[in-house]
């Protein structure tokens, strides 16, 4: 895996400078008022502002006091502010690097777009600007791709490394899976004609600019059903704050307007309003880093909700290829002509299974190997017949799927069927060969199962997850491999539709999935998915229907995508939890202070100690700022997830940031008591 | 606290619990429509309702016509309470030949008991003629108790249901709660209290000749029946100005068991009954026991502050033995007194067998913050239930989240809109509670009311409040709440109580009925095992005592700390 997108540490400096200046900019109210939290203190540290100056002006004395509650106030606006952008900030980092890919590229787009090659090409140059949808481009060596499209015409070897980070090129072609071509990209070598499918100012680029730099970021479902709690826990702080102070009339106090600030700010959660959307941006960050561009926020959510997943067994559970390990002919037929039929219907197939017999066959063969005239018809393989082959004169060749070449012969012999059962139970894949409707044999296809997948698999499943391996493979076949690499349910002779159907079947259940693709035929049930993981090689198609997309097009990601999407909910709830649970010790702090005078008996609850009241009210809004300080790290890297079950992750949870979070600022606040105390500030 | 004591605590419990069980699994039942034993005597008069009435009972409501049928309801049934205490003087059965009831005591109390609340600023005895305490009052026992029920159940269907537009059909949830649960349970409590020697009689009072030889009216009348429903229903409204403290209303230690028995069973019924209704007894038995750890911790601490005594008074010479008998009954100790006190305040009854007045500051604490929470413990006939399950969905948002999954319940998933309606129905407390506290302690006519000043003149208003919001009743005493300021006031956070915040949490029924049941995995967040019993009393308490702890630390809890260095108020 390359993780080659510019990936800037936790605290970079540039970073850590440029958030500072930022943490300013934010302050301006219309931009703060998207956090109810925070634009609440905001306020509320203007008033006392307002009330320092009072005093200063009227020097009765409190404004010594008054000035730092005043000061630490605006800190924790500023902190708030300042992860937010510490956040974003290294979003932007990646945006500028992407940014150069984009300016000043020149098209040639064509104006005859009947023209076909072998014929010069006639067309204009104009700035990739101004390309339409529909327009029809010619990249030739050298030339930046000017939009994204997809190829006409042509192939040609490309450079990605502006997207995926991956310097080694890939090759484009017109028609089949690996026609989609990403503006910004290099084209290396030959040419290609390509036809623009996205308008300026929408392409890939585009939008992965504006997702990392968080510039069209919107809530998420989850987000903002949290933000609405914490709204509410914001009013009925400010109902605990505005009707407290008749009741301390009533027994004997008036209580400055700081002092209720100071209490108010303190109530009202803002060390998870400071935190909260610099939890959302760095976990759209974590995925970027894993070179998954998500679509939207609301894609990570749904990632930890994510029930199954749905994993092609190929490149998935196992490496790639199979490999041909056995020939074996029916009774009645040769092993040398069973071989000669194979390698035949083989020698067109280019995919490595197709290489791979072609080299068995050889080995077995010697040097006398026979090769395809110029009569042959080639048969080309079909995900729908799952047949491919070759028509020779009076020879019809057939090789492939067991079920779909027996479909087509008029017997099966009771020892094909015996071999096909015994390589299928060795998980093995067998590969039928017929000629002219006649059984020849079968080919031992054996899958290699990628070696840490078993134990990814168990942890899926502590998480709660179901796995479900799709393979073209038969079902015996498919159990065998789904029994060695340990996957909860598979689909055998999956067709493209099979795939779609299990979708709705589970989601019907209530559950959701989550999937990868690459080709078209994905692409119904990309967008079925709950998260659909396209390939970046995949086609547009593909590409359009995920919402998220793999730049180093590795399906095993999904397992990542999940935990980044588990995590992100984690880091909410914990640090909501953390932030409700400090309050108590605040309220230990501050009520004694405020009706200490009225009440001496109070000062039984100061069970902190504190020193002076004025010290125990300071003391307490600094914990508070502090606190989000404290915690930016944790919201940018997220709390540890652990594949364990939810009850166990729950409880580790609930005793780190519910007790922890209780007990914490007792100990918190005593500590800055002391030293406001020893340096005199209260 | 004596060994005595406890077991007499632990009697009363075990007797709900075991009585709670299959109570649950009958109501569950009835409210799901289905046949019960009872169904061969009762089915004929049901259909004959529905006849009569024009109801078809298969026809289902979505929740906001499931809401107006309930809020119509409620409004006919204020506006005919009303004019019938307004009228009593020209209407038949008034022997004692009461004038109308004034307006604003006339208001308060129809909004007291259409809302289940009971909160009397009058003598029952000295103000209500027989006719408005029958045809006004008792019926409205019942069918207030029956509405909660009902509401409770529409939010249940929303767990049980998936992709449903309906809750239910009000008028059915009605009927059957008030005829197959409430009426005959009411019987069989009531029959058994006759036995324990409560007068049941339609004569209006009895002559008697003291020892002194002067002659004196003593009131009795049908007081066994008001009785069972004044429990049963989580009513609380007494017979007496003296409730349950009075001999004729619970003459004995046994009646007194009985009753704080009655005011827990169908309460803590309903949380084994939601665990049948969602098909998982598991989710009940959670419930059933978070409710029930809540309420045995109350009592504890209330017997524990009530054994103790008042240390002012064993400072000059009281034997401190019994414990703070100030304001309580010799028949039935500090114990029971505390048990239901703690049970009264736990549902939202507000009957009192003991002047909570009187109680030690932390004694009185803990039916004052049980008010606060709510009254989930295990709360009022039906609004026990969905004021639990508001903060359950509150608590399982938070811990939810922190098993990495967008947070459900049930297979609910909880997203914006339930939120915004739970926190809006949560508002209500602080903001009435808090607020007219606030207004009533500014205002003269606020404190010319109050019997003490200080600390404990403080916890009678927030006390008032609290048990009005929460339509609870009961009443602090040492608060005069017969004036056009409480009365108003009052009755306001009674009506607030009750409909502002089950507006909310029946359209929280209609967007989690309206949703799909999501599949449970063991990734889901577990809501049936002891960690979630205790991150529910976590959540409970922290989020009740943060809102709360500047008023108590200014009522009861100075007053505790004051009380011990020899300062009263």
């Amino acid at each position: 895996m390359s993780h080659k997108v510019a990936a800037p540490g936790l605290f970079d400096a540039g970073i850590i400078k440029r958030a500072a200046v930022d943490a300013f900019k934010k302050l301006d109210p219309r931009r703060l008022a998207r956090n109810p939290v925070i634009f609440v203190t905001e306020i509320v540290s203007a008033v006392v502002t307002v009330f320092f100056v009072r005093d200063l002006v009227a020097q009765n004395g409190v404004a010594y006091f008054s000035g730092q509650i005043a000061a630490w106030l605006w800190f924790t606006v500023l902190f708030a502010n300042f992860a937010e952008a510490v956040a974003e900030g290294r979003g932007k980092a990646q945006a500028d690097a992407l940014r150069k890919t984009r300016t000043d590229t020149h098209a040639k787009r064509l104006i005859d777009r009947q023209n076909r090659s072998g014929m010069t090409d006639v067309y204009e140059g104009v700035s990739a600007l101004d390309l339409r949808l529909g327009d029809v481009v010619l990249v030739e060596a050298g030339d930046l791709i000017p939009g994204d499209g997809e190829v006409i015409e042509g192939v040609a070897s490309i450079n990605e490394s502006a997207i995926t980070g991956e310097s080694a090129p890939v090759i484009r072609e017109a028609g089949g899976d690996r026609s989609a071509v990403t503006g910004g990209t290099t084209v290396l070598s030959d040419w290609v004609k390509v036809k623009i499918t996205a308008a300026p100012g929408s392409t890939f680029i585009d939008r992965m600019i504006a997702l990392v730099e968080g510039a069209q970021r919107q809530k998420t479902p989850n987000e903002i059903a949290l933000s609405i709690l914490l709204s509410g826990l914001t009013i009925i702080f400010l109902i605990v704050c505005v009707t407290l102070w008749p009741l301390a009339i009533y027994s004997g106090t008036t209580l400055s307007i700081t002092v209720l600030i100071a209490l108010l700010v303190c109530l009202i959660p803002t060390t998870i309003g400071g935190l909260l959307s610099a939890i959302g941006i760095a976990g759209m960050d974590r995925l970027i880093r894993f070179n998954v561009i998500a679509t939207s926020g609301r894609a990570v959510e749904a990632a930890g909700d994510v029930d199954t997943l749905l994993l092609d067994k190929t490149g998935t559970v196992t490496f790639g290829n199979r490999m041909a390990d056995e020939f074996i002919p029916v009774q009645g037929v040769s092993e040398r002509a069973f071989v000669d039929a194979a390698l035949l219907a083989s020698l067109a197939d280019e995919t490595p299974e197709g290489r791979s017999i072609v080299a068995l066959a050889k080995s077995v063969l010697g040097s006398s190997t026979p090769t395809l005239g110029p009569e042959a018809q080639i048969v080309p393989f079909s995900a729908h017949t799952r047949i491919s082959g070759v028509d020779l004169p009076g020879q019809t060749l057939r090789k492939g799927a067991v079920d779909a070449v027996t479909a087509q012969v008029k017997s099966v012999p009771v020892d094909f069927e015996r071999a096909v059962e015994r390589i299928s139970r060795a998980g093995g894949t067998p590969l039928a060969v017929s000629e002219n409707g006649r059984l020849l044999g079968v080919i031992h296809l054996k899958d290699i199962i990628k070696p840490d997948i078993k134990s990814r698999f168990a942890a899926l499943r502590a998480m709660g997850i179901k796995t479900v391996m799709v393979t073209g493979d038969n079902p015996i076949t498919a159990a065998a491999i789904a029994g060695e690499a340990g996957v909860d349910d598979f689909i055998a002779q999956a067709k493209p539709e099979d795939k779609l159907a299990y979708i709705r079947r589970e989601q019907q259940g209530g559950r959701l999935i989550a999937m990868c693709g690459d080709g078209t035929n994905d692409a119904p049930a990309l967008a079925q998915a709950d998260v659909g993981v396209a390939m970046q090689t995949g086609t547009q198609a593909a590409r359009e229907a995920g919402n998220m997309v793999d730049l180093d097009s590795d399906p095993t990601k999904l397992i990542e995508i999940v935990a980044i999407g588990k995590q992100l909910l984690m880091t909410r709830g914990s640090l909501t939890t953390f932030s409700i649970a400090n309050d108590v010790a605040k309220y230990f702090a501050i009520i004694p202070a405020l009706f200490v005078v009225a009440y001496p008996e109070l000062e039984a609850i100061n069970v902190m100690k504190l020193a002076s009241p004025q010290s125990a009210i300071l003391s307490a809004v600094i914990f508070n700022a502090l606190i989000i300080i404290a915690l930016i790290p944790l919201a940018l890297k997220g709390v540890p997830y652990r594949p364990v079950g939810a009850a166990a992750l729950l409880r580790r949870n609930l005793l780190i940031y519910g007790l922890g979070g209780l007990i914490a600022p007792f100990v918190g606040i005593k500590i800055i008591d002391l030293a406001v105390s020893a340096i005199h500030l209260a | 606290m004596t060994s005595i004591g406890l077991a007499q605590i632990a009697i009363v419990l075990i007797a709900v619990v075991v009585a709670a069980i299959p109570l649950g699994g009958y109501i569950a039942r009835v409210l799901a429509g289905e046949r019960t034993l009872l169904s061969p005597a009762f089915s004929p008069v049901e259909r004959a309702f529905y006849k009569f009435s024009g109801v078809d009972p298969a026809r289902e409501q979505s929740w906001l016509t499931y809401t107006m049928a309930m809020l119509a309801f409620s409004v006919i049934g204020f506006i005919s309470l009303y004019a019938l205490q307004r009228l009593q003087a020209y209407l038949p059965l008034n022997p004692q030949g009461f004038g109308g009831v004034p307006a604003d005591l006339a208001f308060n109390t129809s909004i007291s008991f259409v809302t289940n609340t009971n909160w009397q600023n009058y003598g029952g005895e000295t103000t209500m003629s027989h006719l408005t305490q029958m045809l006004g009052l008792t019926v409205h026992n019942f069918v207030s108790a029956a509405t909660g029920l009902a509401m409770a159940f529409a939010l249940v269907r929303g767990f049980s249901r998936a992709e449903s537009p309906t809750v239910g059909n009000f008028w059915v949830d009605l009927t059957r709660a008030t005829l197959y649960v409430l009426l005959p349970m009411s019987v069989v409590v009531a029959l058994v209290l006759i036995a324990l020697g409560v007068p049941q009689t339609l004569q209006g009072s009895i002559e008697a000749t003291t020892l002194e030889g002067a002659k004196q009216a003593i009131a009795i009348g049908p007081m066994a029946s008001q009785e069972a429903i004044k429990e049963l229903g989580t009513n609380g409204g007494g017979f007496f100005n003296a409730n349950s403290a009075h001999p004729f209303e619970s003459p004995n230690a046994f009646s007194n068991m009985l009753e704080i028995w009655a005011l827990l069973v169908v309460p803590l019924a309903l949380a084994f009954a939601f665990g049948r209704a969602v098909l998982d007894h598991r989710q009940g038995r959670a419930i059933a026991i978070t409710m029930m750890i809540v309420l045995v911790a109350g009592a504890l601490v209330a017997y524990w502050a009530e054994a103790n005594g008042n240390p002012l008074l064993t400072a000059i010479g009281v034997d401190p033995s019994p414990g703070n008998m100030e304001g309580k009954e010799v028949r039935f100790g500090v114990a029971t007194s505390a048990l239901f006190a703690t049970a009264t305040t736990g549902t939202s009854c507000g009957a009192v067998n003991s002047m909570h007045d009187s109680f030690m500051p932390l004694g009185g604490l803990v039916p004052l913050f049980n008010m606060l929470m709510g009254s989930i413990a295990p709360g009022g006939v039906g609004a026990g239930l969905y004021g639990f399950l508001v903060l359950a969905i509150i608590a399982v948002f938070v811990a939810g989240l922190m098993v990495g999954r967008t947070p459900e319940y049930l297979g609910k998933k909880i997203e914006a809109r339930e939120m915004k309606l739970a926190m809006l129905a949560v508002l209500i407390y602080p903001l009435t509670v808090l607020g007219f506290t606030a207004i009533s302690v500014m205002l003269e006519t606020g404190l010319a009311s109050l019997n003490n000043a200080g600390p404990h003149g403080l916890s009678e208003i927030l006390y008032a409040f609290a048990s009005t919001t929460d339509n609870n009743g009961s009443a602090f005493a040492g608060l005069t709440g017969n004036t056009l300021w409480y009365n108003t006031t009052l009755g306001v956070a009674m009506l607030l109580g009750r409909f502002a915040y089950v507006i909310p949490v029946l359209a929280i029924a209609g967007s989690f009925a309206a949703k799909k049941k999501t599949a449970a995995s063991v990734g889901t967040f577990p809501t049936h095992g002891p960690l979630f019993i205790g991150l529910l009393i976590g959540v409970i308490i922290i989020l009740y005592l943060l809102q709360y702890f500047p008023a108590l630390a200014l009522g009861p809890i100075v007053e505790h700390f004051a009380l011990f260095a020899g300062k009263t108020f």
